[in-house]
C-alpha cells in the first residue's frame, strides 16, 4: 500500500475566531502503482490534503502512513519523506531560482547529499523524463525558456529526488492545448514506465478521465465519490451538483438515453462512445 | 472599431530578432466579439499588446476607433478606448479596497470625483462585485478578482475591451463567471470584445474566431466555419470540442454526418437523422 489515511481531520487556525474545518475524518488507501484522479473545486480540501501527504501541514486528529512510514508523528524525517513523495505545486515554474536548468534540477539531489555522479544520473533521468534534451538544455538559463519548458523544468527537479509518489497539483493549468498534452503524456509514461505512483489534482474531467484509473472527488473537506471512472461518472447529477460536471461526450451519451437509446454503463470515454455509434450506425445500412 | 493594415512587428533584442506578427490585415466592426485563437508563440498576445499600443508597429498601422496607435499624442486616447484585461488577477489589483482599485484607472484620467463615483458604481454592479465593494482584494476568489479587473477598465468608459486569456488561472467556477460577465458586456453594453484564448468552449461562445499561426491569419470565420476544419486544428495543436471529433471520426467512417456540429444537442440532432 503506497499511502493510507486514517480519520484525516485538519483544522485551519484551531482556536481562533477565523478556525474552519479544511478536512474531516477522511480515510483512503492509495495502492503503489496507481494513477489516482483528485478532483474537486476550490475550497473542497484538495490541496490541504495532498499538502499533508509530503509532512507540508500535519494532521489536527488521524494518520497517514506512507509505504509503511507514518508521518504523522513527532519524529519523521522530512529528508526521508521527499525522497518518498514528491510534490509538484501549481505554476512551479515560479519557483525556478538557479542560473542553469542543471543546477535547478540538481537543487534537490545535492541536499540529499548525493555525489557528482549520481547527481548528473538523476538531472539526465529528469530530463529525459520531461523530455528536455541533456546537451541543448543543461547550460541554459530557465528564464530564457518559453513557460511549459520551464514548468517541465520545474518538474523534473521533482523528479530527479526519485519519488515512489509523485503529486501533481494542476500541472497544466495556463498551457496552451499543445503543452498540456505534451506534459499529461510525460506523467503517463513516468506512470506506465517507472511504475511511480502519481496523484493528479485537475480541474479538468476531460485530462482525469483520460489518465486515471481511479478519481476522488472532494467536496467541502470530506470524500464525495470514489471509484473507478465507471463508477464516478455514472453519478453525473450528483458532480454537476457540486459544480464540477462530466466530460463532454458523457454528456452526449446521456442525452442519447434520455431520448431512448439503451447504452451500456461501461461506455465512459471517448473511444468506447465512437466504436458504440459506428456499430449502431453501422448496424442501418 | 479597429481596423490592422498591412501590419508587421519584429521582436529585437541583441542577441536575435524574431517576426511575432506577418502582414497582417485584419478588421473588427463595433459590437463584435471577437475570439482570438492559436498555440503558444501564434502571435495572439503580441496581437492584443499592439492594439492597446503597448507595443508599436514595425510596419504598418493599427487604428483604433480611428486613431493610429503609432502617434504618441493618441496613446492615452487609444487606452481609454480599448482597454485591456490580462491573465494574471494578481498583478493587475493595485489598491487595497476593491472600490479604491477600480477608481484608479478613471483617477489617472483626471475624472472629477463626483463622476469618479458614479463610474466606479455603475462598473461593479455590471460585473456583479457592488456587495464586495468594500472588501481587500486579497480576500477573493480568482474570479471575484478577475471580475474587479474588469470593473476597473469599465471605469475608464472604453468602446472595445482586449482579454488576453482572462479565465487561464482560473478554476471552472471562475472561468464561467468572467464569461459570463464578457458576455453580458457585449450583448447588452455594445461593448466590442477581442478575447484571446486557449479554452474551446469559450471561443464557441463568440460570434466570430481568428485563428493565428506564426503570425498570420488563418482562418477567419463564425466558430461553426471554423471548427468544421477538424484536422487543420489538429495539426496546429488546438483543441477541438469533444462531439465536433466525434462527428469528424463518425464522418470518416463513411457516415453523412453535417459539418458544423459543435455542441451536444447539434450531435443528437444529427445521429437522430441517420438512425
Amino acid at each position: 500500500m503506497a499511502i493510507v489515511v486514517e480519520n484525516l481531520t485538519y483544522v485551519y487556525d484551531e482556536g481562533t475566531p477565523f478556525q474552519t474545518t479544511a478536512l474531516e475524518e477522511i480515510n483512503l488507501s492509495i495502492e503503489k502503482g496507481e494513477f489516482i484522479g483528485l478532483i474537486g473545486h476550490t475550497g473542497s480540501g484538495k490541496s490541504t490534503l495532498i499538502q499533508h501527504f509530503n509532512g507540508l501541514i500535519k494532521p489536527s486528529s488521524g494518520r497517514i502512513i506512507i509505504n509503511g512510514l507514518d508521518i504523522s508523528g513527532e519524529k519523521v524525517k522530512l529528508s526521508e519523506l521527499r525522497k518518498k513523495v514528491g510534490l509538484v505545486f501549481q505554476y512551479p515554474e515560479y519557483q525556478l531560482f538557479e542560473e542553469t536548468v542543471y543546477k535547478d534540477i540538481a537543487f534537490g539531489p545535492s541536499n540529499l547529499g548525493a555525489d557528482d555522479e549520481e547527481i548528473e544520473r538523476r538531472v539526465k533521468y529528469a530530463m529525459d523524463l520531461v523530455n528536455l534534451d541533456f546537451e541543448t538544455y543543461k547550460e541554459k538559463s530557465p528564464f530564457e525558456l518559453s513557460g511549459g519548458q520551464k514548468r517541465r523544468v520545474a518538474i523534473a527537479g521533482v523528479l530527479a529526488m526519485e519519488p515512489e509518489v509523485i503529486i501533481l497539483d494542476e500541472p497544466t493549468a495556463g498551457l496552451d492545448p499543445r503543452g498540456r498534452d505534451e506534459i499529461l503524456r510525460q506523467i503517463k509514461r513516468l506512470h506506465d514506465e517507472h511504475q511511480v505512483t502519481v496523484i493528479l489534482v485537475s480541474h479538468s474531467m476531460e485530462d482525469i478521465s483520460r489518465l486515471a484509473n481511479r478519481i476522488i472527488v472532494m467536496h467541502q473537506g470530506r470524500i464525495e465519490l470514489v471509484g473507478s471512472k465507471e463508477e464516478v461518472f455514472s453519478h453525473g447529477d450528483r458532480l454537476e451538483a457540486i459544480g464540477l460536471g462530466l466530460p463532454q461526450i458523457l454528456y452526449l451519451v446521456k442525452a442519447l438515453r434520455e431520448k431512448g437509446m439503451d447504452i451500456d454503463q461501461g461506455v465512459i470515454n471517448f473511444d468506447g462512445v465512437e466504436r458504440m455509434l459506428i456499430d449502431r450506425l453501422g448496424g442501418l445500412r | 472599431m479597429i481596423k490592422i493594415e498591412n501590419l508587421t512587428y519584429h521582436y529585437k533584442t541583441s542577441e536575435y530578432e524574431s517576426v511575432a506578427i506577418q502582414s497582417m490585415d485584419l478588421a473588427v466592426a463595433r459590437g463584435e466579439f471577437v475570439a482570438i485563437i492559436g498555440h503558444n508563440g501564434s502571435g495572439k498576445s503580441t496581437l492584443a499588446k499592439l492594439i492597446n499600443g503597448i507595443l508599436l508597429p514595425t510596419e504598418g498601422r493599427v487604428l483604433v476607433a480611428g486613431q493610429d496607435t503609432s502617434d504618441p499624442g493618441q496613446i492615452w486616447e487609444i487606452r481609454k478606448t480599448a482597454g485591456m484585461v490580462f491573465q494574471n488577477p494578481d498583478n493587475q489589483i493595485v489598491a487595497t479596497v476593491v472600490e479604491e482599485d477600480v477608481a484608479f484607472g478613471p483617477e489617472n484620467l483626471g475624472v472629477p470625483s463626483e463622476a469618479i463615483r458614479r463610474r466606479v458604481d455603475t462598473a461593479l454592479e455590471q460585473v456583479h462585485m457592488t456587495e464586495h465593494r468594500l472588501k481587500p482584494p486579497h480576500l477573493l476568489s480568482g474570479g471575484q478578482k478577475q471580475r474587479v479587473a474588469i470593473a476597473g477598465i469599465l471605469a475608464m468608459e472604453p468602446e472595445c475591451i482586449i482579454f488576453d486569456e482572462p479565465t487561464a488561472m482560473l478554476d471552472p467556477i471562475g472561468r464561467k463567471e468572467v464569461m459570463e460577465t464578457v458576455e453580458t458586456l457585449n450583448k447588452e453594453k455594445g461593448i466590442t470584445v477581442i478575447y484571446i484564448t486557449h479554452f474551446m468552449e469559450e471561443a464557441m461562445r463568440a460570434d466570430r474566431i481568428v485563428v493565428l499561426e506564426s503570425g498570420r491569419v488563418i482562418l477567419d470565420g463564425e466558430p461553426k466555419v471554423v471548427f468544421s476544419d477538424v484536422e487543420r486544428l489538429q495539426d496546429m495543436g488546438l483543441d477541438v470540442p469533444e462531439v465536433t471529433l466525434m462527428a469528424h471520426g463518425l464522418r470518416k467512417a463513411g457516415f453523412p454526418l453535417k459539418l458544423d456540429i459543435l455542441t451536444v444537442e447539434d450531435m443528437v440532432e444529427a445521429l437522430w437523422q441517420l438512425l
